[in-house]
């Protein structure tokens, strides 16, 4: 029922493969045969899933949204990813590398963040297994997340601003890469999606499979036919996509990811090579990567996972495109309706409910809740006065 | 299964047996008992920049990397990523730096050293034949290692473009010849664990992967990334053929030292290289 693993070079058809610096090519070869062989060791699965339980508080439940159903007549269920640990789905994904670079003999983790949700499950996972993390985030970002920088500092990681370029999460990934070649020896680089070079969109899709298998069951009982008619998921890089669509890639359910309209890189890119992969790309028209807007920190992207290039080049999963607009009505309408705040990346996934309401009419759609509002209350408190 | 990399249209070609342009004229430049010193000139850098690349080219670099700037330079530290954006904010594309390359009679070879996603995006033939025409006889794509150098180089070797590999200090033993037999023009070896950027001191690393290059190959071994000054050039040439400068040419360019400035510091590191 998961999704196929990749070529031998690392490609998810024509997408992906392994575009990096010389330095780091032993470097990602050593991850893929530690992965390898780590995910073919039960005791290793054993440890991740006791961490995952014990530790994460997984599994995360789903939540059938009666009040939200009912105002928009499409029936709408949440998977509780915003409950983890740390609140969002990126713990799965951060539990998962720690355990293997502690494996591997590493010491340190150095990570980039966006929205600041991967920098704190990275510090979260170093300060429980002992280790070193830096992690690199845009000025942008810092100002816009200062809770989280907050966080990070308090569970022991360094926090470094990414000055360059849009200062977003596209320089945070360009420092947390250039110090990877320096410190390559002693380091990991935690990275926070299923992207950059082989191994990682394979690694972390993979850690981020128990999200759709859990749904996937729990869909079973809670379900009449078993499977729901529409899977949704806001994407940045797309992580928290990839998670729950592995669990119904084999099902006919229709699997729709949702951009930000300003950092739509399926939507609005052509293929292109950044970030040690190819796959979509914002780019201008001599291939200078573009910067994304988006009132979300986290899918303030120009990029994304090859494997959701692959999936949208086949036709297997669609991606729909949002406005901040839109995102922001969506965020108060699941607060009002449901009691639940949530991040503003998966009301993206929400927005586009929201706005495809009458084509969804009668229809069942599970929607990935990848994270909670915590940290979003400040900014929206800006905008909504 | 997997596709095999035939199938992916992956498959490395072999290099061409004989050297290029590129490559015959540092191997004469070595023969003739001098050590090779290529300089680093990010294109499109203020309206100065040929004037900074003849200006470098006659205070004695036997070849000159022009920089065709990117937007996300992953490989360089602070120096060349704010040249590279001031360059893109000045307008540079690679149309522009190869353009204005046409009108500089620099005098010795030119190399491209630049991003992959700039080629891929042109498409590999144009971006190769463009550079042709602009003189341009290498080209470094430090975000293109030897498992994805295929495409690229299918299309540059026929157009007289020679792809330079970089050869890194994490390189294991069974790597290097691999690395080293699709190199063409020279050996790029990376000095240190780090990106592009000034050191106070020569890294060791930097002595043991020149040894490590030299050991198994003759065509010219170059290290780059990290040398700074002339001591540095001539203590890191008594092992390889010559080194690359690069972000300690351009802090003074960033900085505004001219053309005449620019010339100086490499009639400099000429001498200092001459003189070991
Ligand atoms: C709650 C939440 N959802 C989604 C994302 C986007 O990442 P991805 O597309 O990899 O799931 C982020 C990133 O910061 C996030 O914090």
């Amino acid at each position: 029922m998961s999704l196929p693993e990749p070529s031998s070079s690392g490609r998810f058809g024509e997408f992906g493969g392994r575009y990096v610096p010389e330095t780091l090519v032993p470097a990602c070869q050593e991850l893929e045969a530690a992965f390898r062989e780590a995910w073919a060791d039960q005791s290793f699965r054993d440890e991740l899933d006791g961490l995952l339980a014990d530790y994460a508080g997984r599994p995360s439940p789903i939540t059938e949204c009666h009040r939200l159903s009912a105002e928009l007549g499409v029936r709408v269920l949440l998977k509780r990813e915003d409950l983890n640990h740390t609140g969002s789905h990126k713990i799965n994904n951060v539990l998962g590398q720690a355990l293997l670079a502690k494996r591997m003999g590493k010491t340190r983790l150095v990570a980039e963040t966006g929205a600041g949700q991967h920098g704190v499950a990275s510090a979260t996972a170093a300060a429980l297994m002992g280790m070193e993390c830096k992690v690199f985030m845009g000025e942008v970002d810092m100002e816009r997340q200062a809770l989280n920088v907050f966080r990070m500092r308090l569970l022991g990681a360094e926090v470094v601003p990414a000055m360059s370029g849009s200062r977003t999460l596209k320089d945070a990934v360009n420092e947390a890469m250039r110090d990877w070649v320096a410190t390559v020896e002693n380091t990991h680089y935690c990275l926070g999606s299923v992207m950059g070079p082989h191994p990682y969109p394979w690694m972390v899709r993979e850690f981020h499979t128990v999200i759709g298998k859990e749904s996937r069951e729990q869909c079973a009982k809670l379900l009449d036919n078993e499977i729901p008619d529409v899977v949704t998921a806001c994407v940045g890089g797309g992580s928290n996509a990839i998670g729950i669509f592995s669990g119904f890639a084999d099902t006919t359910a229709e699997l729709v990811g949702v951009e930000p309209a300003g950092g739509a890189a399926v939507g609005r890119g052509v293929p292109g090579v950044v970030h040690g992969m190819k796959s979509y790309l914002m780019q201008d028209e001599f291939g200078q990567v573009q910067e994304a807007h988006s009132i979300s920190a986290g899918l303030d992207y120009p990029g994304v996972g090859p494997e959701h290039s692959h999936l949208s080049s086949i036709g297997r999963a669609r991606y729909e495109q949002v406005t901040d607009d839109e995102v922001i009505a969506a965020f108060q309408l699941l607060s009002r309706t449901e009691g639940i705040i949530p991040a503003l990346e998966p009301a993206h996934a929400l927005a586009w409910i929201s706005r495809d309401r009458a084509k969804l009419a009668g229809k069942t759609v599970l929607l990935n809740m990848s994270g909670r509002g915590d940290k979003d209350v400040g900014q929206m408190m800006e905008i909504l006065g | 299964m997997s596709p095999t990399l035939a199938e992916e249209g992956l498959t490395i070609p072999d290099a061409p047996s004989e050297p290029g342009e590129f490559e015959r004229s540092l191997r004469a430049t070595r023969e003739s008992g001098r050590k090779l010193l290529v300089a680093y000139v990010t294109g499109g850098l203020h309206d100065e920049w040929p004037d900074v690349v003849r200006a470098v080219a006659d205070a004695g670099a036997d070849a000159i990397e022009i920089g065709i700037p990117f937007s996300d330079p992953v490989m360089d530290g602070p120096v060349i990523q704010e040249a590279s954006e001031l360059a893109l904010r000045d307008g540079a594309s690679p149309v522009t730096v190869l353009d204005t390359l046409r009108t500089i009679d620099a005098g010795v070879p030119l190399a491209v050293m630049t991003y992959y996603n700039l080629a891929f995006h042109m498409g590999h033939e144009r971006f190769a034949s463009l550079m042709y025409e602009a003189g341009v006889r290498a080209a470094i794509l430090p975000d293109l290692p030897l498992e994805e150098v295929g495409p690229w180089a299918t299309a540059a070797d026929p157009a007289g473009i020679e792809t330079v590999m970089l050869a890194a200090p994490t390189a294991p033993d069974d790597r290097l010849p691999r690395v080293v037999a699709r190199s063409r023009g020279f050996v790029y070896a990376v000095g240190l664990l780090g990106v592009t950027g000034e050191r106070d001191a020569l890294a060791e690393s930097s002595l043991v992967i020149a040894r490590r290059l030299k050991a198994i190959t003759d065509k010219p071994v170059l290290v780059g990334v990290g040398v700074s000054n002339g001591q540095q050039a001539a203590e890191v040439s008594q092992v390889a053929d010559g080194c690359v400068i690069g972000s300690a040419l351009m802090r003074r360019v960033v900085e505004g030292e001219g053309p005449a400035g620019a010339g100086a510091f490499i009639a400099e590191v000429r001498a200092a290289l001459d003189a070991s």
